[in-house]
């Protein structure tokens, strides 16, 4: 049985235990500082909660459905696998409940121009879209990379009016287009609101960030109950900065029985060192360890001399040095468990996903779905896996084919 | 030795009518060879005071220059001991400037705090400058700081309240950085408006420790006008771009430091 934690956190300085807090220059500390007192009054401002609820019922689509996956329970002969559909929401993944409760929150503060960075391009899809609804200036940081990547993306960006700028400092990936980000913030702090995509960066980033997203877990939760009629066994959701995971595991924080387990990217495998598993065991080149990175104290990838190292996944969701300050807590007190999924596991997730049960989902959901493929042969019929699906595949379609001609036989058994 | 140094090397600058100059380089850029020739040179033009870079992966305070600076030093393999050993060559090849090392928070964790201050001390490096780590999170660096009597200094920001700049100055040693404009480091054409009544305002609250000013300052004229109001100018990014890429940097790096110095 797992240790139950009551949810909470952070102390006054913005810290999970001894993880998260404030590491930015001087000129943002002010600025933080107003945030904080913004945030603390909207969230208890009903007037402000039935606004951003009104808008996830009536935009977002949310309640998202939990669907049981029948046949691929069947076919692994175990546990009753759930999944939360975060998929099926507007810009089809869970980054939009954050985009658009920050985008009000930036609204009500009064600041007009707001940027953000992106990976894949969900997030800043997300962004680019609360701020066309609320009719709010939009800048988008991407590396150049990630730009090539992940076209189609920038395409719905930019038809969202948003400016997509391409980041061609450091690595040209996700943690650039992040220092690129604050940079921007940095030269422009009074008129700008900076939405980070993930539960991660300065306090109050990681607290506001989850406190939008546990909507997942609070209806999730509800909805087990009714279906199934009891908890889960365990609650399963891919991490990369873990925002659809904190998401998901926020509302379970205090069920004791219910075991939480994060999903890594295990890229090539740990032994390759090409990965963006945190809390992997170090290899020569690459070591998780706790450092200070974008804002945070927390588990970072980095080498011997604390550079922050260069991350492989499949997923550019899960591609990020770092991790959220309260995942580590999570781990630290034994409340939640990390694994990792490589990529060619992700991918066998993925296909037996669309063949069994008519759902193409993200490669970044298909590492939580690994993980439950992985558990479920071993665990009776009764038991429930309850899996994060936090969005779904199209955008990975060329990444997957892509996959799929270098290794054909993996695709042909599913 | 240490955050004595420091304080002298302002009140020498002060006594002089003239603000205390500190020009900054990158430890290893473009190699390690070269930046020693280039700091050499620049301490034979005889500033007041040296700030040296720690490169970082992933600099977030800094503009385009300096993380070209970091970059380049990174891929040639530089790393936090390879930055200690250069500052101590400099000592023993007669550098006798006050030297401050500015790096990011990371590679200082990475190494664990006291071992880090404690390489930077034996290497007679005299101050720290780490542009994340505000003093709410500095605490332990502090203590351990004055344990070793090294500087910390601390930021002053176009942003900062009058309760954040007094905060910096009680946790400060060495001297305040005031960051002139909001934004990353780089040159720029004109100094920030208003920038005279804000570092008076610091200098108000900053409770007797001298106020330096950096971003932006890249001519003597600069150098000059800031004079008329700070205890120091830190001249960074115009230096790299004036030298970095010269047929000779050291040269160039000294012809750049003396024409900052109006006085002369």
């Amino acid at each position: 049985m797992a240790v139950a934690v009551v949810p909470g956190g952070p102390d006054a300085h913005g810290k999970f235990g001894t993880y998260g807090g404030r590491f930015v220059p001087e000129t943002l500390m002010p600025v933080l500082d107003e945030l904080i007192e913004a945030y603390e009054e909207l969230r208890h401002d009903p007037a402000f909660r039935a606004e951003y609820e009104h808008l996830l019922r009536t935009y977002v689509g949310r309640p998202s459905p939990l669907t049981h996956a029948r046949r691929l329970s069947e076919a692994l002969g175990g546990a009753q696998i759930y999944l939360k559909r975060e998929d099926l929401l507007h810009t089809g993944a869970h980054k939009i409940n954050n985009a658009l409760g920050q985008a009000l929150l930036a609204k009500r503060m009064g600041k007009q121009r707001v940027i953000a960075e992106t990976g894949a391009g969900q997030h800043g899809v997300a962004t680019a879209t609360a701020c066309a609804l609320l009719g709010l200036e939009c800048v988008i940081y991407m590396g150049r990379i990630d730009m090539e990547r992940q076209q189609p993306n920038v395409h719905r960006m930019r038809l969202l009016g948003a400016e997509v700028r391409c980041v061609t400092s450091g690595t040209q990936t996700l943690k650039d287009a992040v220092n690129e980000a604050i940079r921007d913030w940095v030269t422009h702090p009074r008129e700008t609101y900076y939405i980070i995509g993930s539960a991660l960066g300065p306090h109050p980033y990681p607290l506001i960030c989850r406190d939008f997203q546990s909507v997942i877990g609070r209806e999730a939760r509800m909805q087990i109950l009714d279906q199934a009629g009891r908890l889960p066994n365990t609650v399963i959701a891919c991490v990369g900065g873990g925002s659809n995971a904190i998401g998901i595991f926020t509302a379970f924080l205090a069920d004791a029985s219910v075991q939480l387990v994060g999903v890594e990217a295990g890229g090539l495998g740990i032994a390759s060192g090409k990965h963006a598993s945190r809390f992997a065991p170090p290899t020569q080149n690459v070591r998780g360890a706790v450092g200070i990175f974008q804002g945070m104290r927390t588990y970072v990838l980095q080498n011997a001399d604390g550079q922050i190292a260069e991350t492989h996944s499949i997923s550019a969701g899960l591609d990020y040095a770092g991790i959220g300050p309260e995942h580590v807590y999570l781990r630290e007190v034994g409340r939640a468990e990390y694994v990792s999924a490589t990529d060619a596991e992700a991918l066998r997730a993925f296909h037996l996903l669309c063949q069994l049960e008519g759902i193409i989902p993200a490669l970044e959901s298909s590492h939580a779905l690994a993980e439950a493929i992985r558990r479920a042969p071993h665990l009776s019929r009764d038991a429930i896996l309850l899996v994060n699906l936090s969005g779904r595949g199209d955008k990975d379609l060329n990444t997957v084919l892509a996959a799929d001609e270098a290794s054909p036989d993996e695709a042909a058994h599913g | 030795m240490g955050a004595q140094a420091i304080a002298d090397a302002f009140a020498r600058a002060r006594a002089e009518g003239r603000p205390a100059l500190m020009p900054y380089w990158s430890l290893g850029y473009p190699d390690a060879e070269t930046s020693l020739r280039v700091i050499e040179a620049i301490a034979a033009a005889e500033p007041d005071l040296l700030e040296l870079g720690v490169p970082f992966s992933d600099p977030l305070a800094d503009g385009p220059i300096i993380q070209r600076a970091n970059q380049i030093a990174l891929a040639r393999g530089i790393t936090v001991a390879h930055c200690v050993e250069l500052a101590a060559t400099l000592r023993r090849r007669q550098v006798r400037q006050p030297m401050l090392a500015m790096g990011y928070a990371n590679p200082l964790a990475a190494r664990g705090e006291e071992e880090y201050v404690r390489l930077w001390h034996d290497a007679q490096v005299d101050g720290l400058i780490v542009p994340d780590l505000p003093p709410e999170e500095s605490g332990d660096l502090q203590r351990i700081c004055a344990r070793y009597q090294m500087a910390l200094v601390q930021f002053a920001a176009p942003t900062s309240t009058d309760a954040r700049i007094a905060l910096a100055a009680r946790c400060a040693s060495g001297f305040i950085y005031v960051v002139s404009v909001t934004g990353v480091t780089g040159p720029r054409q004109d100094l920030a408006a208003g920038l005279r009544d804000y570092v008076l305002r610091v200098r108000r609250l900053s409770g007797g420790l001298p106020v330096a000013v950096g971003f932006g300052i890249s001519t003597a004229e600069h150098v000059r006008e800031v004079g008329q109001f700070a205890d120091g100018v830190i001249v960074a990014s115009a230096l790299l771009r004036a030298a970095g890429e010269a047929s000779d940097p050291a040269q160039a790096a000294y012809d750049f430091v003396r024409g900052l110095q109006y006085w002369r």
